[in-house]
């Protein structure tokens, strides 16, 4: 069993947050990790990737293989369609549907969203701000995509309810549990 | 007790690993991608109680003799650095392979093959052949742990520096690591054998006929070292896997069932023998290498023999990082056929942050230089690099630290005017203060601007080196007073700007512009902690 998730949005946006959340609930189950991150100059408001691997068995490479993402994940639309070469036939794209425009030549926003449902497996769009902002903060846009994602991850609901608490404890009890509601309303869009 | 488990960073598990092992110092200048290492250091709890000496040097030079003077003195040090900061360093490095080591010395050097945030793609295998050093290059970060842990000892029992190598994919992946029992640091012991520390010619040469006379015994450990090994398989085609090429070939090989054998090596000089023996099994043999093709080079010789692929007859991409693609279309033949990437996804490069001094600088300037005919900026590396994109279209060149200020003055002297250098304080500091006493001496026609936001920004906001020191510096070493203006990088104060900058322009001699404001990013992290 592996699991590649790639996860993707602009630098800033906050990708190593998810990535951290499912890496506790692997922890949790004793598995082996490799997660590949964009340090440096791209952090810059540039495209950022993560390349998440989970598996009960070693892994060897960092990188996910062309064609072998079961999902990707992205807090970006335009940024969901730049990692297509690694998503499996059979994958999965949920992606928040706000754009990020940092750019002059950003794309027909129209054109973007056409192009993510071209790709015919299953695709989820996500508002993920204004369920973020019904959760209680902009800040918990993450949190809502890892719910939106919940049952392409690997782990149960309360495996990831437990990784949330884990995430936000040092931050106190109302935060915990507006990160929790975030994950609910994610779940919510299944 | 249950051995503890954690989720570290390549770069991080570097940082525990040598903590682990009982050094007493590390000595670093910021540089993507091995920061991470010296920072974990500094934050960390253990090294705090163990007293570990890690504050940021000035530069990678100043770094790795320091480092040479805590080994002398008998204790443990790491030095860390990217690949291009080792030519910094190389002085001090080359030589220090001649005089050796007393307490154990590994020089940690991350390497950035692709060129995510570098100039080059250098591959620092090439500096130990050079240096005729031992150089281990771990595959994985369980490995680079282990790599750390013996190359201490190692250091210690052959009496020379160390090299670890590690790119930027091992350096910025995550993965599970397990720790083994620390060590405690070694007593002050300093070195008495002036013979071997005092590199005079006649002291130097008989140093370095030893260092020549230890590679033999450097070879043989290799032949027995527990990061070289071979996986055996079947068939008449072998992969020597160098470093992290062995985890994307493991990948392809257990993957599709390819069953082909492997020989790994990760420690360096390459054990001859075992490569040999390796060879002569097989009529045909890839040579995967995480960055220049240079055993592949040896191997094939002057007269190839057609027995080798590898980088050189395209096999692999002749430059950049391996991928796990890369080694599936060299060993199945074959690429994956995966939807495209759509026409219509624009590249999206990173940028100046909003609010960023450097923004303002840069407006400014551009309209400074509006009226001259013959300008030029010289630009150096940090964030302001990025002025080279739109909408400033600012710059004119980049090239190495510390070149903006010494190639403006070139370029003055040929007779460019204005000639304008723009650095970072941490640059300035790093290696563009020499500059400036040459332009001092000569009484070059040029301004120099250092856009000082008091950090080293680029690399994620480490101390920078010339806080609150930059205009004594200037003055110390002989720009007049008078022509050392501070400016406020602000909208509001642009008009005054530009004609602090056109008024520095037209000065025929050395002027230079403090344009002073915090870096966006510190400060945003300062005001959260409040």
């Amino acid at each position: 069993m592996i699991n590649n998730i790639i996860l993707a949005g602009v630098g800033g946006q906050g990708i190593l947050t998810i990535a951290a959340i499912i890496d506790y609930a692997a922890m949790q189950k004793n598995l082996f990790i490799k997660q590949a991150e964009v340090h440096g100059m791209s952090q810059r408001g540039g495209a950022v990737e993560s390349h998440l691997r989970i598996s009960d068995r070693e892994i060897y490479s960092d990188l996910i293989p062309r064609g072998e993402a079961s999902i990707i994940l992205s807090l970006e639309p335009m940024e969901a369609l730049r990692y297509l070469p690694f998503l499996a036939e059979d994958g999965v794209i949920i992606t928040a549907t706000k754009p990020f425009v940092n750019i002059a030549n950003y794309p027909d926003e129209k054109e973007v969203l056409e192009n993510i449902k071209k790709t015919g497996k299953k695709v989820q769009f996500i508002d993920a701000e204004a369920i973020a902002k019904e959760a209680g903060s902009i800040k918990t846009e993450n949190v809502v995509m890892i719910g939106a994602a919940a049952d392409y991850l690997g782990f149960t609901k309360e495996e990831l309810r437990e990784s949330i608490r884990a995430m936000f404890s040092s931050k106190g009890e109302a935060v915990v549990e507006m990160n929790l509601k975030a994950f609910e309303l994610g779940i919510l869009t299944i | 007790m249950v051995k503890e488990k954690e989720l570290l960073l390549g770069a991080e598990v570097i940082a525990v690993a040598a903590i682990d092992e009982g050094i007493s110092g590390v000595y670093a200048y910021p540089g993507t991608p091995s920061t991470e290492i010296t920072t974990y250091i500094q934050q960390s709890e253990i090294a705090k109680q163990k007293k570990i000496r890690s504050s940021w040097s000035a530069n990678e030079k100043t770094a790795y003799e320091a480092a040479l003077g805590m080994s002398y003195a008998g204790k443990r040090s790491l030095v860390c650095m990217k690949h291009v900061g080792l030519n910094v360093a190389a002085d001090a490095f080359i030589n220090s392979a001649v005089t050796g080591i007393n307490g154990g010395l590994v020089l940690l050097v991350a390497d950035d093959p692709s060129m995510h945030s570098s100039q080059n793609e250098q591959d620092t295998r090439f500096y130990g052949r050079f240096a005729f050093l031992p150089l281990l290059e771990p595959s994985s970060q369980q490995e680079a742990y282990h790599c750390v842990r013996n190359a201490f000892q190692l250091s210690e029992d052959v009496k020379l520096p160390v090299i670890i190598r590690i790119t930027t994919r091992l350096s910025h992946s995550r993965s599970v690591i397990e720790r083994t029992a620390p060590v405690e640091a070694n007593p002050l012991n300093p070195e008495t054998d002036k013979f071997k520390w005092i590199l005079l010619p006649a002291n130097a040469r008989k140093r370095y006929h030893a260092l020549l006379e230890m590679q033999k015994q450097l070879t043989e450990l290799s032949e027995n070292s527990i990061f070289n090994k071979e996986i055996t398989g079947i068939g008449d085609f072998g992969v020597i896997a160098f470093g992290l090429a062995y985890n994307y070939v493991m990948e392809i090989n257990l993957a599709h069932q390819l069953n082909i054998p492997v020989l790994k090596i990760s420690q360096y000089p390459v054990p001859e023998q075992k490569i040999k023996a390796f060879c002569s099994r097989y009529s045909k043999v890839m040579i995967a290498e995480e960055g220049y093709p240079i055993y592949e080079e040896l191997l094939r010789g002057f007269f190839d023999n057609g027995k080798f692929t590898g980088r050189l007859d395209g096999t692999l991409p002749r430059t950049g990082e391996l991928s796990p693609d890369a080694l599936a279309k060299a060993l199945l033949n074959k690429t994956n056929i995966t939807r495209p990437v759509p026409e219509i996804v624009a590249n999206r490069p990173p940028e100046l942050c909003q609010g960023c001094s450097h923004r303002d600088l840069y407006e400014a300037l551009n309209i400074a230089l509006e009226s001259y005919e013959n300008k030029h900026v010289f630009a150096d590396i940090g964030c302001y690099t990025l002025g080279a994109l739109p909408p400033y279209n600012a710059i004119n060149t980049c090239v190495d630290m510390g070149a903006s200020v010494t190639m403006a003055k070139g370029a003055a002297d040929a007779g460019i005017h204005p000639a304008v250098a723009v650095i970072g304080d941490s640059t300035f500091t790093h290696s563009g203060i020499t500059g400036l006493l040459d332009a001092v001496n000569d009484k070059t026609p040029m301004t120099l601007i250092i856009s000082d936001n008091y950090t080293t920004a680029m690399t994620g906001g480490q101390d920078s080196a010339g806080t609150n020191k930059l205009q004594q510096i200037c003055e110390g070493i002989g720009v007049e007073t008078a022509h050392i203006h501070t400016i406020v990088p602000l909208k509001k104060n642009l008009e005054e700007n530009i004609a602090k900058l056109k008024a520095a322009f037209d000065y025929e001699g050395v002027s230079v512009i403090l344009a002073c404001r915090e870096c966006i990013q510190t400060l945003r992290r300062k005001n959260s902690k409040k």
